[in-house]
């Protein structure tokens, strides 16, 4: 049978299909869900940086005060540290709410490729407090405007200054430099040409990452948040691809003065034209699609939602279903939404049910949150999914999560609620022959159907 | 032939699309009233081969339907019908007249041979799938007719509650955490979705054998990390849901509960739906009923002397084996009793043959009773229901007719 628009919508550019959700009628429904606030964030997300910080600040203290012998502290460090753990749950919890929501699944799935393109693992001590503010405040906010303001958003974030080393690069030439013979780290230089702007083609040298890396010392986090410490800033202009930057006073605006002008670049917006090509829609994305989605982020200074437009409007996002699979995370997100669980179920469960039920699953599936295997982030071919591991972490947890919510599902149903008119011949044979419930409904969640997209 | 049967065998009934059955490996459900007398209900999911599990193996047609299946061992019960061997450690309950066989019984459920619709009919205990057939099964109801029963008195056990205890009757439950595994039968599908996909098909060769060793050896590895506390407690709810996995340890939880003030215990059994190499397929469901029978004997000590426990199937399955040393969905097939409560070393029930005019549509075993008949009498017997409040409430419809008399 032929597939239809919202099937292919669901799948390709969505969450999958939920029993409380409307069809994607057209393109137009899909770029509407980018113009209006973000619901998600709305309803469900973590404090806000300043209050991150001061819980991840209190804990450290009363744990310092432990260390020195001072057991007095103990019940409130009890009390601090679940304050802390707590905040960690809610972030997996909210991001997977997130997900779940009925008529924003594109651009759910427009924020989780950012917060995979522009990755961050948690490291550090605020490393883990930091996380859900990242994705909440350093890149969702800046998913609807240009690529340059999400850059600028995602570059300078604590989160990233932390887990690509920024806070260690000093300027050699520095006042805190020349004290502390300290030096440069190049590591974010590198990955903001390789990975996040121009990719590992681009046109910049070795030279171009070093003057990078002098450019961008100065970006420094400490305990309070972000700020640009003069003192480690290198002094003097830097030329990076060949345009001169800053000059003294060294000052924050240099920096953005330079990623507004990298996130323009020609290699840019090939390099992101062909990753939303190859995340969206095909492991191996036809030139044409890379081409028109390249033009329009040129023709209109990487404005985003021209950009996912014209992936929308390019013919190869409608061909059939099945040249990707779903990552782990989808995989799960679209599971939940078959079967019905709504994001208001997963307000109650507790901390130790989040880690249990969406944690170690994932881990198990292959894709341990928080944990990309670097900055690169995951892989998107299919083989790298749907192996014997992947596979059997699909199928345990297909099997306790029918069993926990799909008591009232009959799998003949179900089939039609998650894959409409996909589904061949043998699966509907299967599933309606299995002998369990449970077994229906794993074998659905398990089909080659249901985790190609 | 009696009445009751003409009638029983003239109630082929159309049936309409309906919910599932409410199925899993696990639960555990219990009630407590006032009566001595304890019921345990084990639903034995996928179609229990009765054929294969009491075995007819006194009539000669029956090596001839099934030419390799009867080359097994098998330990005879009477005579006329052996005991399969895998359930050979409940010789000497059988011996000690604690376990007893009803054959040719079936639930009302006729032709469509569907799992879901069978097992929902047998815990609603009604005559038609569909409509309301998910709303109430038939051991809440029950309860309700219990003068005394209270509110909290009956509650489950288990990762989901079980049709056959839904109800207006209230019931709280307790849930373990367990792992699950897919039935043989379900892998074989599994085979069969994978097979025109060569990457699922190749992974999915694999990764069933890794889907059940998930979780000891990978979380233990990760037990050190920055997460260990967490990590640590999830080990523990693990380890102990995989004791609560097994059947021997679901009924060990019902046996401490019912030496108490809990009167009824439900949980069931998956993995019978034995399509293909019946011999190595059945053992598992096998050994597993067999560790729950034997675990609720020994730990139930002097209560065993007065509990009555029932092994109910959706349906039976083919008199023939198949091309592939199995047998595929039928429809008359047998009930298993135990415990001191009953008068067992008997198989009971009216045994219509297997000549080839005597089978259900030539194929399979016909039914000859409804086993609604059996349970309501144990209701009867047990907890001092009326024939009038089993006909129209417990069971509506049943034809209760004469008391089979299988309780001491």
């Amino acid at each position: 049978m032929e597939q239809s628009f919202a099937t292919k919508s669901a799948f390709r550019f969505g969450y999958g299909f939920s029993p409380t959700d409307r069809d994607v009628a057209g393109v137009d429904d899909l770029l509407a869900q980018l113009r209006g606030p973000d619901l998600g964030v709305a309803q469900f997300a973590g404090p806000m940086l300043e209050e991150r910080l001061a819980i991840q600040r209190a804990y450290q203290q009363l744990r310092n005060t432990m260390k020195k012998g001072d057991d007095s502290v103990k019940p409130e460090l009890k009390k601090a540290t679940r304050l802390r753990n707590r905040m960690r749950g809610d972030d997996t919890r909210h991001l997977f709410q997130r997900a779940m929501m009925d008529g924003q699944g594109f651009r759910e799935r427009i924020a989780f490729f950012w917060m995979d393109h522009f990755t961050v693992i948690p490291k550090g001590r605020a490393g883990n407090a930091l996380w859900g503010n990242y994705i909440e405040e350093g890149l969702r906010p800046h998913i609807t405007a240009s690529f340059g303001d999400l850059l600028v958003s995602a570059v300078t974030h604590p989160s990233m200054l932390i887990y690509l080393d920024q806070v260690r690069s000093t300027g050699p030439n520095s006042a805190v430099g020349k004290r502390k013979k300290q030096g440069l780290n190049e590591n974010l230089a590198r990955e903001v040409l390789e990975l996040h702007t121009m990719g590992v083609g681009g046109a910049y040298t070795q030279s171009d990452v070093r003057q990078l890396a002098e450019l961008l010392t100065g970006l420094d986090f400490d305990k309070n948040g972000a700020k640009f410490n003069k003192r480690k800033a290198e002094p003097g202009a830097e030329t990076v691809l060949g345009k001169t930057y800053g000059g003294d006073p060294a000052q924050r605006s240099h920096i953005e003065a330079f990623l507004r002008d990298v996130a323009r670049h020609p290699d840019t917006a090939r390099h992101i034209a062909r990753k939303l090509a190859v995340h969206f829609v095909s492991d191996t994305p036809e030139q044409s699609l890379i081409d028109h989605i390249e033009q329009a982020f040129l023709q209109t200074d990487g404005d985003l939602p021209s950009v996912y437009g014209a992936m929308l409007d390019h013919p190869s996002a409608w061909a059939p279903l099945g040249q990707k699979t779903k990552q782990p995370f989808d995989f799960m997100v679209s599971s939940y939404r078959a079967l019905g669980v709504t994001p208001q179920d997963y307000n109650k469960p507790s901390n130790g049910q989040i880690n249990k039920r969406l944690m170690l699953p994932m881990q198990f599936m292959g894709q341990p949150l928080r944990k990309a295997p670097g900055p690169n982030g995951w892989p998107e071919e299919a083989e790298a999914w749907i192996t014997p591991q992947g596979l059997a972490g699909r199928l345990q947890w297909s099997l306790s999560t029918t069993t926990r919510w799909g008591q009232d599902l009959d799998p003949r149903e179900f089939i039609n609620t998650a894959l409409r008119e996909l589904p061949g011949g043998t699966l509907k044979f299967a599933v309606a022959g299995a002998e369990r419930r449970v077994e229906g409904l794993t074998l659905v969640l398990a089909s080659p159907e249901f985790n190609r997209r | 032939m009696d009445a009751s049967r003409r009638k029983f065998l003239a109630q082929t009934l159309a049936l309409g699309c309906s919910a599932a059955a409410s199925p899993l490996v696990t639960p555990v459900t219990f009630a407590s009233i006032p009566s001595d007398n304890r019921l345990v209900v084990i639903v034995l999911r996928g179609a229990m081969d009765g054929l294969d599990i009491c075995a007819p193996l006194g009539d000669p047609l029956f090596t001839q339907y099934r030419p390799g299946l009867t080359k097994r061992e098998f330990r005879d019960l009477d005579g006329y019908f052996a005991l399969n061997e895998n359930l050979a450690d409940l010789m000497p309950l059988w011996k000690a007249g604690e376990l007893g066989f009803v054959q040719a019984v079936s639930t009302p459920y006729r032709d469509k041979r569907s799992h879901f619709d069978g097992q929902d009919l047998l815990e609603a205990g009604l005559a038609e799938t569909g409509g309301n057939v998910r709303e109430s099964g038939w051991i809440n109801r029950m309860l309700s007719l219990i003068p005394g029963a209270e509110q909290d008195s009956a509650f489950s056990v288990g990762r989901e509650s079980m049709l056959i205890l839904r109800g207006d009757f209230p019931v709280t439950s307790w849930a373990p955490e367990s792992r699950v595994d897919m039935s043989p039968h379900g892998q074989l599908l599994l085979d069969a979705i994978y097979a025109k996909d060569p990457l699922f098909a190749q992974a999915g060769q694999t990764a069933l054998t890794l889907a059940a060793q998930l979780s000891m050896a990978q979380m233990e590895g990760d037990a050190e990390d920055e997460d260990g506390e967490m990590m640590a407690e999830m080990l523990k709810s693990m380890k102990s849901s995989q004791a609560a996995q097994q059947a021997s340890g679901l009924a060990a939880f019902a046996a401490e509960r019912l030496k108490e003030d809990t009167r009824f215990a439900t949980f069931s059994i998956g993995g019978w739906d034995t399509h293909l190499r019946q011999d190595r397929s059945i053992r598992n469901a096998s050994k597993e009923l067999q560790a729950a029978l034997l675990t609720l004997h020994e730990q139930l000590g002097p209560v065993w002397d007065k509990t009555c426990v029932l092994c109910l199937t959706e349906f039976g399955r083919t008199v023939r084996e198949n091309g592939s040393g199995g047998t595929d969905h039928g429809t008359g097939g047998a009930m298993i009793m135990a415990g001191g409560a009953i008068k067992g070393r008997k198989v009971y029930g009216d045994w219509p043959g297997l000549e080839d005019a005597a089978l259900y549509e030539q194929r399979d075993l016909m039914p000859t009773a409804d086993l609604r008949r059996y349970a309501g009498w144990a209701a009867h017997d047990l907890f001092g229901l009326s024939v009038a409040q089993i006909e129209s409430t417990v069971f509506p419809g049943v034809d209760m007719f004469q008391n089979p008399g299988f309780l001491r």
